[in-house]
C-alpha cells in the first residue's frame, strides 16, 4: 500500500519530546525550574522541621541576626523565628500566585475564546471591555478595590486575578481568529459538534502553548502584585505572615536590623525571576518558529 | 424502485460583500437516489463548493450568507429541509444524516488530538454510546477504509499519517454513522494520482456496501467517469447541462461542456500535432457583474450576438434526463465544431 507509509519510530508525540528537550537546553529557565521546586518544597515540608512556630513570640529574643542559635534566619521585632516565618509567608504567596493565575486564566482564556470564535459584535464588544480594563493603571485598580473589600487571602487572589487576565484574553483571542479560519473546524462542525464543543474542545488545546507561557508569566506578577499590596499594608493582615507584609514590618529597622528585610526581599526575588525565566524557557521551547533546535 | 435521498430545489446562495449583495448560486436543482453518484463539475468560482457547503448549512448565518429553496432530506419517511431547519436540529442530522469529506485531508483533522479521539468523538455526538464501543466502532471504520494495522494507528496523531491515510481517516469519520448521503468536496485533488485512484475505488466500495447516495464535487472529468452515474456541469453558479455520464461526457451539447472536455488531455491524442489542447478564452466571470443572457456567451466561439446576449436561456431537455441551457445547440450539434 503506497499510502501505509507511517512515521511510527518518531512516536510518542515527537513534538512534546523536542519541546523538552529545548526548554532543558534553557539553563536560566531549568535553573528556574529548580529553584522554584526548591523553594516550594521548602515551603510545603519546612515549617513542620523547623524548631520554632511562626507565631511564636518570644520578646527576650529580639532582633536576633540570621545564626544565632536554632534560629536560622534570625528573629523579628517580636522575637518571631524569620525563618518560619518565611516558609510560611511563602506558602501563602505561592498559594495566591498560583491561584491567581489559574483565575485569571481561566477568565482570560473564556473572554478570548467567546470572543475570537464568535466575532461580531459579541467578539467586538468583549475586547473592548477588555481594552478598557487594560486603560486602568492596574495598581492603582487594584488599591481601590483593595480598600473597599475585606482583605483575605482569597479577596487578594480575586482581586489580583480581575485585573491580571486581560493579556490572556487578547493572546487567546489572536490565536483563536487565526485557528478558526482551519478546516478542521469545519470538519467537526461537519460531524456535528456543538460550538461549545468546538471552543473548548478542539480550538482551545491548540492554543495551549502561547496560553502556558503567558500563565508562567502572570505567576510571577501576581507574586509580585501580592507582595506589593501586602506592603502597602491592604493585603495579607499580620500576624499572617506574606513576603509583602515581612518587607512592610521591617522598614523601620533597616539600618538596625537589614537582615529583616533582606531575607523576605530574596525569597520575592528569586520567586519572581525564576517565574520569568521558565516562562522565556517555555516560549522559546513551544513556539516552532524560533531558531533553537 | 430506488429511494430518494436528497431532493434540491431552486437552491440560491448569496453574500453580502461591501459592494452589495451578491448571488453566487443561482436556481440550482437536483436529486440524488440511494446508491447513486451525481458529479457536480465546473470551474474554480462556479459555486460548486459553495452549493454544497450551502447544503450542509456550514455557511456564515444571515444577514452574511443568504440561503434559500429547499433541499429535503429523505429519511424512513420523514422529510428534513435543510435550508429551514433550526440550527440545533441540522446539527442533529448533520455528521449522522449527511456527511461531508473535503478537499484536504493535511488540514481537515485536528493536529493536537489522536485519530481514535477524533472518530470516537464523531460517534459519541449523535450516539450515546460508552467509549469502549465507540472505540471498537472507530477500530472496525478504520479496518473498513483500508488502514493498516488499525489498532496502532489509532493512537497516532494526523501529522504522523500520510495524506492518502488522513483522507482515509476523514473518510472512516464521514461513514462512522452510515450517513444516507455523503458530500465528497474534491476529496482526491490534494493526493498524488495512485492514491487518488484507491480512494475513489474505496468510496465506490464502501457505497455499494452501504447504499448512500454520493454528491461528488469536482473539477475532474477523469474522476467523474470513474465514478458518477450522472453529471451536473455548472458554470457561474448555474446548471449549464446535466445528465447521464455518457451523455454529458461522449456527448456534451453545451458549448461549455464541450470546451472542457476539449482541455482535458487525452492519451489517445497525444503528439498529434493537428489537435492541440483546446483552451476556453477568457475567466469565469466576476458574480457581481454576470453578462446579460446568456453568462457564458462572453467566451463562447458560437454565440451570435443579439440573441445570446439576450435573456438567459431555459434548462430544456435534448433527451430524456439529459438538459442543458443554450439557445443554439440544435444548430450547434448539426455542425460539430
Amino acid at each position: 500500500m503506497t499510502d501505509a507509509f507511517v512515521i511510527a519510530t518518531l512516536r510518542p508525540r515527537w513534538w512534546r519530546a523536542r519541546a523538552l528537550r529545548r526548554f532543558l537546553r534553557h539553563r536560566l529557565a531549568v535553573t528556574g525550574l529548580v529553584l522554584i521546586t526548591a523553594l516550594t518544597l521548602a515551603c510545603i515540608v519546612g515549617p513542620g522541621l523547623l524548631p520554632y512556630d511562626e507565631l511564636y513570640i518570644d520578646l527576650r529574643g529580639r532582633f536576633a541576626p540570621p545564626l544565632t542559635g536554632d534560629h536560622y534566619l534570625g528573629t523579628d521585632p517580636l522575637g518571631r523565628d524569620i525563618a518560619a516565618r518565611l516558609l510560611m509567608a511563602g506558602r501563602i504567596s505561592l498559594l495566591v500566585g498560583f491561584a491567581a493565575m489559574v483565575l485569571s486564566t481561566a477568565i482570560g482564556a473564556v473572554i478570548g475564546i467567546v470572543a475570537g470564535y464568535r466575532g461580531g459584535w459579541i467578539g467586538t464588544g468583549l475586547m473592548r471591555f477588555t481594552d478598557a480594563f487594560l486603560c486602568f493603571p492596574q495598581i492603582f485598580l487594584l488599591l481601590a478595590l483593595a480598600a473597599f473589600i475585606k482583605p483575605s487571602a482569597i479577596m487578594i487572589t480575586v482581586i489580583i486575578a480581575a485585573t491580571s487576565w486581560m493579556e490572556i484574553a487578547r493572546i487567546v483571542n489572536a490565536e483563536i481568529r487565526s485557528l478558526r479560519e482551519r478546516d478542521f473546524v469545519l470538519a467537526a462542525r461537519m460531524s456535528g459538534a456543538s460550538h461549545m464543543w468546538i471552543m473548548f474542545r478542539e480550538l482551545l488545546p491548540n492554543a495551549a502553548g502561547p496560553i502556558i507561557v503567558a500563565a508562567t508569566l502572570t505567576v510571577a506578577r501576581a507574586i509580585l502584585i501580592e507582595a506589593y499590596i501586602s506592603f502597602l499594608g491592604y493585603g495579607i493582615q499580620p500576624p499572617l505572615p506574606s513576603w509583602g507584609n515581612m518587607l512592610n514590618n521591617a522598614q523601620q529597622y533597616l539600618d538596625s536590623a537589614p537582615w529583616l528585610a533582606i531575607v523576605p526581599g530574596i525569597a520575592i526575588t528569586l520567586a519572581v525571576t525564576s517565574f520569568n525565566f521558565i516562562g522565556d524557557g517555555l516560549r522559546d521551547a513551544l513556539d516552532a518558529r524560533s531558531d533553537l533546535k | 424502485m430506488s429511494t430518494r435521498r436528497l431532493t434540491v430545489r431552486d437552491l440560491r446562495v448569496g453574500f453580502r460583500t461591501e459592494g452589495g449583495f451578491v448571488e453566487v448560486v443561482h436556481d440550482v436543482s437536483l436529486t440524488l437516489d440511494a446508491g447513486e453518484t451525481l458529479a457536480v463539475v465546473g470551474e474554480s468560482g462556479s459555486g460548486k463548493s459553495v452549493a454544497s457547503l450551502a447544503l450542509m448549512r456550514l455557511l456564515p448565518a444571515p444577514p452574511r450568507a443568504r440561503i434559500t429553496g429547499r433541499a429535503i432530506l429523505h429519511h424512513g419517511g420523514e422529510e428534513h429541509d435543510l435550508i429551514s431547519l433550526s440550527e440545533a436540529r441540522v446539527r442533529r442530522l448533520r455528521g449522522a444524516r449527511i456527511a461531508m469529506i473535503f478537499q484536504e485531508p493535511l488540514t481537515s483533522l485536528n493536529p493536537v488530538h489522536r485519530v481514535g479521539a477524533q472518530i470516537v468523538e464523531a460517534i459519541r455526538a449523535h450516539r450515546g454510546v460508552s467509549r469502549g464501543d465507540a472505540r471498537r466502532r472507530a477500530l472496525e471504520l478504520l479496518d473498513l477504509v483500508g488502514i493498516p494495522e488499525p489498532q496502532k494507528r489509532l493512537a497516532a496523531f494526523p501529522h504522523e499519517l500520510s495524506g492518502g491515510m488522513r483522507q482515509r481517516v476523514m473518510i472512516a469519520m464521514a461513514l462512522a454513522l452510515e450517513p444516507d448521503v455523503l458530500i465528497a468536496d474534491e476529496p482526491t485533488t490534494a493526493l498524488d494520482v495512485t492514491v487518488q485512484a484507491q480512494i475513489l475505488e474505496l468510496l465506490r466500495a464502501l457505497q455499494e456496501r452501504t447504499g448512500m447516495a454520493m454528491l461528488f464535487v469536482t473539477h475532474n472529468f477523469g474522476v467523474v467517469a470513474e465514478t458518477a452515474d450522472r453529471a451536473m456541469v455548472m458554470y457561474s453558479g448555474r446548471v449549464v447541462e446535466e445528465g447521464t455520464v455518457e451523455q454529458v461526457l461522449t456527448r456534451p451539447l453545451m458549448p461549455y461542456t464541450h470546451g472542457l472536455m476539449r482541455s482535458v488531455p487525452r492519451l489517445d491524442h497525444a503528439g498529434r500535432s493537428s489537435e492541440p489542447l483546446g483552451t476556453i478564452e477568457g475567466f469565469v466571470p466576476d458574480p457581481a457583474h454576470l453578462p446579460a443572457g446568456c453568462v457564458f456567451h462572453p467566451r463562447c466561439p458560437h454565440h451570435v450576438p443579439g440573441r445570446c446576449d439576450a435573456g438567459l436561456p431555459e434548462l430544456e431537455a435534448a433527451a430524456e434526463g439529459h438538459r442543458l441551457r443554450c439557445k443554439r445547440w440544435r444548430e450547434i450539434a448539426e455542425v460539430p465544431a
